[in-house]
């Protein structure tokens, strides 16, 4: 039996939370890591050890009570060490992320005046050297992975276990301070700050207390049930709250597992390996296995293929209520049973979501076609909706309560309210404290009674209880002839079929809707590969005639279906281009959690949303490109502009 | 065509790299294939450390001279010292077990195998167990085994290719392919190391992967590199020194910097007609 905690006092911060699984579970595995292809486990105690080390080493290099720690780096345990080590000595751990470029880090390091830098290897510090000189309060940098920098100056550069080292050797000095500066948080100070990516303008730095991560931690472990027998595996950004919430706060609460994989692109085999049992993915991971499943199958053999359809054909039907303990008939049940033997089980143990108990996805609408696909399957997946400044949680879906189209109810704690402009507010104790250095915004989201605007449009369905969101607030709106316009809904229509990427939808206060389209690479080169169509190129790929072909089909179909909605028949897509480049965070058009920036997609497309509106048929344009390096280029293309054949809205009468 | 003389003792690098003495010394070599000579009385050195490159437009002898290092070839004229050793005619595989590995310049990898099992073979010369001693596997084989897999892992590390562990090379795309291909030469823990063209046919962002491997391999193992390299800007990055080689001949020989000043090499490059 998995241990479970109650709210106790003295478990005031997170350090004392560890102090406590140290102790209580001392032998369990708290954190595994593959290294050289061997899964490397460290107990609660070891854990412990490793992160006092780095505390009391972080104290010789002269760590002040109130300092702020940047921490850039992927998901490995020392990262996660390191923000309790920061915590520990009443630092503040300040997560970035790691794909970030060196222009983007100077934003965040000046605003929160780091005097110290926990990085993750080489590449994360040359990006803060290459900006060092900008950055006034930067002092001292500690780096884990020495590869490739030992012939670095090493007058403000120090190695993570050199740190960890000196610490221990000075362990007599130094403990007595280590533990008062422990002693001294409580549920106000603060535990983390996070920037948030924001789809508008400069990040802003989210201050969250102990009380927002313990308390809603604990609330989300109370709700699923989840224990310190329960796995993850952390692979999302470190500096994205929900891995915080998840890799942080839940396993320090309940002493859950967490597991990091080897390398970025080993995520998939070491999901298998490690089968975890709390599993948490945005939508655009479930689309991506969802893509692979389908390519595959594609290529399967014949009688795969005939089996495979026949039993996801059977899981739709009763899948998902077999999994929310509605009544299904007997014989239905059987044939699910042989489905699980012969399709389901296996395809769960390819995609390593076999253990899962509790999945979760959120930060984006999820397709309903792919919700329901891994639902069927039997996997508990739900959604939660969250923002960084509630420390994630909102509303949850209870089990047995699971749908696509709601987001749930709210979650322990959580009082969530309707504003008169549709707008979604919520009062809770994982409201943020402020935002950092910045009073006016704070005041703009957060009133004196502590609700908080989300920016997101919703309402409660009457007969459930559960909250619907529509759009971001300020995405909703109407075309010019009144109709309402809510660009996500076609978006995620579009973007359910595998070769779609990503789709932009353009319609505000226009007379019809119009869009973007980004075809997925993977999907769209394995069909022309099949169809021997060469290409050289993504772009030569994107506008070659059968592609638009293809696309244009899948546009006409969801205008069909969208015809069918009675409030929102209006959005179906007229035109359409294909886009010359991927949608990239790099060049500013996505968030890096991989939204939509709506607004500098729009200006700086400018050229070619107006020919989607003023009926030309081709459109040269030229593009500015960011490389990974932070280098600039341009790419030119000549795109074409297709039509899309549109549905009158069917009167509901007529078509009976 | 004047070579700046170094001290005995070695040099010091722009970067503040140390680098030792004289590992392998070529004088006078000359190559004839029949009537044609593909080599001609060419003399130059590498030093311990140094990441030395060979350069020259097509045809220039480049490849030949680095099967002469690896003693695939023999010199019909010239003497080659090893560690002050004069280097007689040897088999590859004595010239393996003295510490020298290589890449080719068309890939020469078991297409069947997975990269483990490609960069597992370059463990070869370091086995000493039997295939008895396998077969049965005995506690001799699976130690041995052991400690092979650990320095083969940490190679796989080194190169950040953990994704493609059990991936069979064949279906890899040409940039990971040379890439598994230097894996299984520094499984070897080579002390020289002759790579032959490392970047041909890559991308830019392949080239500056690479780049930065040769130039970590050079810095974390203190490996000694002579490289054979088309591409003039690579070269001018990473080497600390550079043959230059045209027509069989040595038209060149110092730093980067030296050799792009030198008005013979900039003929050769620019192509200007010979007489």
């Amino acid at each position: 039996m998995g241990a479970t905690f109650l709210a106790e006092d003295g478990l005031k911060s997170v350090p004392a939370l560890f102090k406590r699984n140290a102790t209580t579970l001392a032998n369990a595995p708290a954190y595994r890591e593959k290294e050289l292809g061997i899964w490397q486990t460290w107990s609660w105690s070891q854990a412990h050890e490793e992160v006092q080390a780095l505390a009391l080493g972080l104290l010789q290099l002269g760590v002040k009570k109130g300092d702020f720690i940047a921490i850039i780096g992927h998901n490995r345990p020392c990262m996660y060490w390191s923000m309790v080590a920061a915590q520990s000595v009443g630092a503040v751990p300040v997560p970035l992320y790691e794909d970030a470029v060196a222009e983007e880090m100077v934003y965040v390091l000046s605003h929160c005046s780091a005097r110290f830098v926990i990085a993750a290897n080489q590449e994360q510090v040359d990006k803060v050297i290459e900006v060092q000189d900008r950055l006034p309060h930067f002092e001292q940098m500690i780096y884990a992975d020495p590869r490739g920098l030992r012939k670095y100056n090493h007058a403000r550069l120090h190695q993570f276990t050199v740190v960890q080292d000196q610490g221990r050797a000075a362990s007599d000095a130094m403990r007595t301070e280590l533990d008062s500066r422990i002693a001294a948080l409580d549920y106000d100070s603060i535990c983390v700050m996070l920037y948030t990516s924001g789809t508008t303008g400069k990040p802003k730095g989210v201050v969250l207390s102990n009380r927002n991560i313990i308390v809603s931690a604990r609330n989300a472990c109370d709700f699923d049930n989840i224990t310190s027998n329960d796995a993850l595996l952390s692979y999302l950004p470190i500096a994205w709250v929900g891995d915080f919430i998840f890799t942080l706060g839940q396993s320090m609460w309940c002493g859950l597992c967490v597991n990091c994989p080897e390398s970025k692109e080993t995520v998939l085999s070491d999901l298998r390996e490690i089968g975890p049992s709390y599993y948490f993915a945005p939508p655009r991971i479930f689309e991506s296995m969802l893509t692979s499943v389908v390519l595959r199958m594609e290529d399967a053999s014949q009688i795969k293929q005939k089996m495979y359809a026949y039993f996801m054909d059977h899981a739709k039907k009763v899948g998902n209520d077999i999994l929310d303990g509605k009544p299904v008939s007997a014989m239905d049940r059987l044939k699910y049973a042989i489905g699980d033997f012969t399709t389901y089980a296996p395809l769960k143990n390819a995609l390593g979501l076999s253990r899962v108990r509790v999945g979760y996805t959120a930060g984006e609408a999820i397709g309903p076609e792919i919700f329901d696909f891994f639902r069927s399957l039997g996997i508990n997946l739900k959604q939660l909706y969250g923002q960084t400044e509630a420390s994630v949680f909102i509303t949850l879906q209870p089990d047995g309560e699971v749908r696509s189209d709601t987001v749930g109810v709210p979650a322990p704690d959580v009082e969530v309210k309707i504003g008169a402009n549709g707008e979604v507010y919520y009062r809770s104790p994982g409201v943020f404290v402020e935002y950092y250095k910045n009073p006016e915004s704070t005041a703009e989201t957060k009133d004196a009674d502590g609700w908080v605007a989300t920016g997101d449009a919703g309402f409660f369905e009457e007969s459930t209880g559960h909250l619907r969101i529509i759009d971001r607030a300020k995405d909703v709106a109407k075309l010019s002839n009144g109709a309402m316009f809510a660009p996500k809904f076609v978006e995620n229509k579009l973007k359910f079929y595998p070769s779609i990427l990503e789709a932009v939808v353009f319609g505000a206060a226009r007379d019809h809707c119009c869009a973007f389209i980004n075809i997925d690479l993977e999907a769209v080169g394995n069909w022309a590969e099949r169809n021997n169509i060469s290409y050289a190129s993504y772009q030569e790929l994107a506008g070659h005639p059968q592609v638009m072909d293809s696309i244009q089909g899948y546009v006409e179909e969801i205008n069909r279906q969208v015809a069918v909605d009675d409030m929102l028949s209006s959005c179906q897509i007229h035109r359409f281009l294909i886009l010359h480049k991927e949608l990239d965070a790099d060049d500013g058009e996505l968030t890096r959690t991989r939204k939509v920036r709506r607004k500098v997609i729009t200006e700086k497309f400018k050229d070619l949303v107006d020919a989607l509106y003023d009926g030309t048929q081709y459109i040269d344009t030229e593009t500015e490109v960011t490389y990974e390096d932070g280098r600039k280029g341009t790419i030119s293309a000549r795109l074409t502009i297709r039509d899309a054949a549109v549905q009158t809205p069917v009167q509901k009468v007529a078509a009976e | 065509m004047t070579q700046a003389v170094q001290a005995e003792d070695g040099y010091t690098t722009a970067d503040g790299r140390k680098i030792g003495g004289i590992v392998m010394e070529m004088k006078k070599i000359t190559l004839r294939f029949g009537g044609v000579v593909a080599i001609k009385d060419i003399s130059f050195d590498i030093r311990e450390g140094e990441i030395r490159a060979i350069i020259g437009p097509n045809g220039a002898g480049k490849s030949s001279m680095l099967n002469v290092i690896n003693g695939f070839y023999h010199p019909q004229e010239g003497e080659i010292f090893f560690h002050g050793k004069k280097r007689g005619p040897m088999k590859p595989y004595q010239i393996a077990e003295q510490g020298t590995a290589r890449t080719f310049q068309n890939i020469a990898l078991f297409k069947g195998m997975s990269t483990l099992d490609n960069i597992m073979t370059g463990r070869i010369t370091h086995m000493k167990t039997n295939l008895l001693d396998q077969m049965l596997w005995w506690r001799s084989a699976e130690t041995e085994e052991v400690a092979n897999r650990e320095v083969v892992e940490r190679i796989i590390d080194f190169l950040e290719i953990q994704a493609i562990r059990k991936t069979p090379v064949g279906r890899l795309p040409y940039g990971l392919q040379k890439r598994v291909e230097l894996g299984r030469a520094l499984a070897a823990e080579p002390k020289l190391l002759l790579l032959d063209e490392p970047m041909a046919g890559m991308n830019v962002e392949e080239k500056e992967d690479m780049s930065r491997f040769i130039l970590d391999v050079n810095d974390e193992f203190g490996t000694t590199i002579a490289l054979i390299e088309h591409d003039m800007g690579v070269v001018m990055d990473i080497a600390d020194r550079v043959v230059v080689m045209d027509y069989g001949k040595k038209i060149g020989d110092g730093t980067p910097s030296e050799v792009r000043a030198n008005q013979a090499v900039i003929d050769a490059y620019l192509g200007v007609a010979h007489d």
